[in-house]
């Protein structure tokens, strides 16, 4: 990678590759909470509807999504997305259904005394939510949301296939420039883990303050691959690889 | 909306074309993800730092960096060194090298979870280590783990149209050709939804199989 290509293409990928992941970052989580919940409502309808959601975007290929959002949907409906709109909204709403996996599940690992607790003080159900079972249920997020921040991020390199200029679109820009391509994907393959363990590291500052807010004590993890020690089954059902 | 029939039959034949090679990649990827998964996993155990720690290095590499890229790099990068090879070979090769780091997770699981007892009996029984292993570790971890390997698969399923990107003809490089070509937008669609299609059911079975393998 020349030193032009490198400080016009790539340093600013970087940066696009960091507002992709925390755009579409955010909008996962506002979708996982909204589906989450909603999947354990009373009404069957809002039940039904948040699971078919759930059942279609686990079932998406998220890059099929992102080349339907950027070139069929423009067709089909005449709206056309900026490229970068379209990856993240594409990203945003299939990790958000893995994410309403993992509200879905802490919501319910919250023991049923609690919310019976919320009943007799006669809270309504939207208080309980606020009040009692999410703030209990926070700290058990963070973990799996941490390894879907991770496939999130290494899903991002698919904005490149819409031609959004992130790090991998760079690296590929200095393979057709320069035509070698050895250092160029060397370095983008450890930009991205080095993104990985900065995450990650957030995360276990983020984990940290959760436990302490409900007077736990986080459990000893090392490093990067730490994170990943979840239940296998559990961690399969709603991370799902998906990256 | 304007959606035209006509161009979703024109590009039928296309589609089954498509379909094949995505199951060619899936089952393929899938075998050389389970096989290699098993390796890493037995290595992380090893007694030998020489041999765990790289292993342990080069899964967490691989398991951190996308996909996407990484076929970039083999397909790209590698043939500068050694072999060249077909985009298919590329994708199914990238495929199970991406999966194989989080089979061995599983797989780790899988072996953490079997009682210590069965250790203790194989030693009381003077088994050779290989035996230990093929005859009393594996099978029980192995059963426990399949509708968690199940799943990896239907994530590589929904990782497989990577493999367009290289220029392999599965599903969505058979659309996107096919869109290109005539303008129409029928192609990607017809795709999305085959993709819910054939996950949905698979999620379902595994969800089954959870139910039977897991007690």
């Amino acid at each position: 990678m020349t030193w032009p290509l490198f400080t016009e293409w790539f340093l600013p990928g970087v940066w696009i590759t960091v507002q992709v992941t925390l755009g579409s970052a955010a909008l996962a989580l506002l979708v996982s909470f909204v589906i989450g919940i909603a999947r354990s409502s009373r009404l069957w309808i809002v039940r039904f509807a948040a699971g078919c959601y759930f059942e279609v975007f686990r079932g998406t290929s998220a890059l099929v999504f992102m080349l339907w959002m950027a070139f069929a949907f423009p067709l089909m409906f005449g709206w056309v997305f900026v490229p970068m709109a379209a990856g993240v909204v594409a990203l945003g709403l299939t990790y958000g259904a893995y994410g309403s996996e993992i509200v879905r599940g802490a919501l319910q690992s919250v023991p049923a005394a609690q919310r019976e607790a919320g009943i007799a003080l006669s809270f309504t159900r939207a208080q309980r939510l606020r009040r009692i079972e999410l703030p209990q249920a926070w700290p058990e997020m963070v973990p799996p949301f941490n390894n879907l921040l991770i496939e999130l991020l290494k899903g991002t390199a698919l904005v490149s296939v819409i031609s959004v200029a992130d790090m991998t679109f760079a690296a590929n820009l200095s393979r057709l420039a320069s035509n070698e391509s050895a250092p160029a994907y060397t370095l983008l393959l450890v930009a991205y883990f080095v993104l990985a363990f900065v995450l990650t590291r957030g995360m276990r500052l983020v984990e940290r303050r959760a436990k302490a807010g409900v007077g736990q004590r986080p459990e000893p993890r090392r490093g990067l691959r730490a994170a990943r020690k979840t239940n296998p089954k559990a961690d399969a059902q709603s991370a799902g690889g998906v990256g | 909306m304007n959606w035209n029939w006509d161009v979703v039959a024109d590009f039928m034949p296309r589609f089954w074309d498509g379909v094949l090679v995505t199951l060619q990649a899936l089952v393929l990827g899938s075998l050389l993800a389970f096989s290699l998964g098993l390796v890493w996993a037995i290595a992380q155990r090893s007694k030998v730092k020489l041999i765990r720690w790289p292993v342990v290095g080069i899964t967490e590499f691989i398991r951190n960096t996308p996909l996407l890229v990484q076929l970039f790099f083999l397909f790209y990068v590698v043939p500068e060194w050694g072999p060249s090879m077909s985009p298919l070979v590329t994708g199914v090769i990238g495929l199970g090298l991406h999966y194989s780091t989080y089979t061995a997770e599983v797989y780790r699981a899988g072996i953490d979870g079997v009682p210590v007892g069965q250790w203790e009996a194989a030693t009381a029984l003077s088994l050779p280590r290989t035996r230990t292993w093929t005859a009393v570790i594996l099978p029980q971890a192995i059963r426990r783990v399949i509708p968690a390997l199940g799943n990896y698969v239907v994530a590589m399923l929904k990782d497989s149209p990577m493999i367009a990107v290289i220029g392999a003809f599965e599903m969505l490089g058979e659309a996107r050709a096919f869109s290109n070509e005539t303008f129409t937008f029928e192609a990607y669609t017809i795709v999305g939804v085959a993709f819910i299609v054939i996950a949905y059911p698979a999620s379902l079975l595994i969800r089954a199989m959870e139910r039977r393998l897991v007690k």
